[in-house]
């Protein structure tokens, strides 16, 4: 069977600066993965480019053997909290039951199981009790969980989140710990785009080391090592970045 | 001048048709208005009202008349030339995408001008009607369509608000996805360009819709400031739209009786009253208003000198002198002013302090102020015993937080500090008591 995640020669561009040079990856399935790499070096872009948010400039990119716009049942996302406007006028409630959109479709409005769909969602995350506030009125870690639930509704193979980490208090990082392994269990690859070198061993069985290029990926044990981590964090390389500039000057 | 009542329902039925245009204009517009609003995207709506112009006059100079059917076209093509060359110039040129707007539709706009001027005596838009619309004149020129007379700017405004209307909700949930997570939409397979093109294509047919009555310059009022005053007030999309709904409705009959009363254009009274309420909206609005949020921090205010009054008189008590403060002498001490004597005032009224005449607490007032430095002590010695800081680091950070540490925090704070007696000045740190 083919794997969750296969990238193949993939170069991603902004204008024609390449800012992800060639990345080659396979993802196995059924494991918790973090994506680490310091700013800038194109985490985020390496999401968004996968999941068609971002044009590539080349390469192939194949969920389970087939082109995304084949397979995005199977897809969950979970982007950066400050990519929304909090202060829309929806409830918690409302945003977790976005994430069951995807399965109605054109026109269709959700309904009752939708809504209770969601309601359980957002129970597995502790917040059944907030399921009616305006999401303002959230803190960052709830609001954090509540993009959580939203994904949990999407009831995807493979999920891509975006440093869920960042900025959320002590309490909702070991929920969503929990919940990874929960996802884990239940047999889901999860791809995590994650800042803390201190806790990748802890949460995480793969790991992708990233800066412009692919630098290792694999196993935890095998890959997060001192000598890969100074590749990744000890300085960018210089030739790779005269390249883009070169480029970016010729515009 | 008529009777009150003649000014506010209208008995003449021109004049029930001129209200009926604006309330339908009003309407039409404060809908597709909210998508702009929390797309933040009002900016582009102004332009497009001001960029269809040279659309309206070029359609007209080809097909010679001011039939519904070619101005649309005319508009829409200058719509969708407006959010492309916006698009292009901020993309390709890199120019930034208030200033790429600002140029797209201050030009286009002007060439609308300078065509109206030019072909001024063919073309039946004087400039005056491009600024504000002509909705007192509405009823001067009634057709006829399947039967039913009416002022020919309602022909050209009623199928817009249906159109409005029937894509809101039959594209309820698309709309809502997309302007509030578009890259989760675009995953989820819902085209957020696509979305965006057709809100752009609504506004373009909303404005020249409501060109007629109000022109394409107070058209971006009815647009903006209904949904803008219904955003301060609402926090659920449905309500929101339903509320943009209202206030549009009121800015239009309210301009409309003020027009009578002090004899103006209507339109420009409409935009008036549609800013009024918003003023009202952004005082009072019970979650975001200015009102609201001075009463809430006044009340917190208050509650704090409260506090630091009880606190007060709870360590003069400690301090085994005989010396107590008066009433005047109290409120001196927590700053003065209106709001301590007020907490003053309903400690005494609370029986928590009674005036003896000097301040004495009463035992309530005793266990509410044991509780008060028992946070602050305990605070003191965790930030002493936990963060490193040195003892005369803590009061100030105390005081502060004193008033905000509740009763669960404050047992959890005992329980890790291992019921410590004694604060780090060497003080005791009063015991718990349930009774508050």
């Amino acid at each position: 069977m083919s794997p969750p995640l296969e990238i193949h020669d993939m170069t991603v561009a902004y204008h024609r600066k390449p800012v992800l040079w060639d990345i080659d990856l396979m993802v196995p399935e059924g494991q918790l993965v973090a994506i680490v790499g310091p700013n800038g070096a194109g985490k985020s872009t390496l999401i968004k480019a996968v999941l068609g948010l971002l044009p590539i400039a080349s390469g192939k990119i194949e969920f389970y053997g087939k082109p995304y716009s084949q397979q995005r049942h199977l897809v969950g996302y979970v982007p950066q909290r400050e990519t929304v406007d909090w202060d829309f006028p929806v409830s918690a409630l409302d945003v977790v039951t976005m994430g069951t959109y995807g399965r109605l479709g054109w026109f269709r409005r959700p309904g009752v199981k939708e809504k209770s769909l969601a309601r359980e969602c957002l129970e597995q995350v502790g917040m059944a009790e907030y399921a009616d506030r305006q999401i303002r009125q959230l803190s960052g870690g709830q609001q954090q969980r509540v993009f959580l639930a939203r994904a949990l509704v999407q009831d995807a193979q493979i999920y891509f989140m975006d440093e869920p980490f960042a900025g959320v208090d002590a309490a909702t990082e070991q929920a969503i710990v929990t919940l990874l392994q929960e996802l884990r269990a239940r047999g889901k690859t999860v791809i995590v785009v994650h800042h803390e070198l201190q806790t990748v061993r802890d949460y995480f069985d793969f790991v992708i080391l990233l800066n412009m290029r692919l630098v290792a990926a694999g196993p935890v044990n095998e890959v997060f090592t001192t000598h890969n981590l100074q590749t990744t964090y000890g300085g960018r390389l210089t030739i790779l970045d005269q390249a883009a500039e070169a480029v970016r000057l010729s515009e | 001048m008529d009777e009150w009542w003649n000014i506010l329902v209208p008995a003449d039925p021109l004049m029930l048709w001129t209200l009926a245009v604006a309330l339908a204009t009003n309407v039409a517009c404060s809908l597709i208005g909210c998508y702009l609003v929390l797309r933040r995207m009002s900016l582009l709506g102004d332009a497009l009202a001001h960029a269809v112009l040279p659309g309206l006059v070029v359609a007209f100079l080809f097909t010679g008349t001011l039939a519904i059917g070619a101005m649309f076209v005319g508009a829409f093509v200058a719509a969708v030339a407006t959010t492309f060359l916006t698009q292009t110039l901020h993309r390709q040129g890199g120019i930034a995408q208030d200033a790429s707007m600002g140029i797209v539709f201050t030009s286009l706009f002007a060439l609308g001008v300078v065509l109206i001027k030019r072909y001024g005596e063919h073309v039946h838009i004087d400039a005056q009607c491009v600024l504000e619309g002509n909705l007192s004149l509405v009823t001067s020129s009634m057709i006829e369509i399947g039967g039913y007379e009416a002022p020919r700017a309602f022909f050209s405004i009623l199928p817009v608000l249906l159109l409005n209307l029937a894509t809101i909700l039959l594209l309820w949930k698309e709309l809502k996805i997309t302007s509030f997570d578009s890259a989760l939409a675009t995953i989820l397979g819902f085209r957020s360009n696509l979305i965006h093109y057709l809100l752009m294509g609504l506004v373009a047919a909303t404005t020249v819709g409501s060109f007629e009555a109000v022109g394409s310059i107070l058209v971006v009022a009815m647009l903006i400031v209904p949904a803008a005053a219904a955003h301060l007030l609402c926090d659920r999309l449905g309500w929101m739209l339903v509320t943009a709904a209202i206030i549009g409705a009121l800015s239009a009959y309210g301009g409309f009786v003020a027009s009578l009363v002090v004899e103006t254009e209507p339109a420009g009274m409409m935009a008036v009253t549609g800013g009024l309420l918003y003023a009202l909206a952004f005082l009072f609005s019970p979650r975001h208003g200015v009102v609201a949020a001075v009463v809430r921090n006044s009340r917190t205010t208050l509650r704090i000198v409260s506090e630091d009054l009880l606190a007060l008189l709870f360590r003069l008590e400690e301090l085994a002198t005989a010396r107590r403060l008066g009433p005047r002498e109290a409120v001196q001490a927590v700053g003065g002013g209106f709001l301590p004597r007020l907490g003053l005032w309903l400690l005494a009224r609370q029986r928590f302090v009674v005036a003896a005449p000097q301040l004495q607490l009463t035992d309530a007032g005793r266990r509410r102020a044991a509780q008060l430095v028992r946070s602050h002590r305990l605070w003191e010695t965790y930030l002493v015993q936990s963060l490193g800081l040195p003892a005369d680091h803590v009061h100030a950070p105390a005081e502060r937080m004193e008033h905000f540490i509740d009763e669960r925090m404050r047992e959890e704070l005992a329980t890790d500090l291992g019921e410590a007696a004694r604060d780090p000045h060497g003080r005791d740190i009063p015991g718990q008591t349930t009774a508050s």
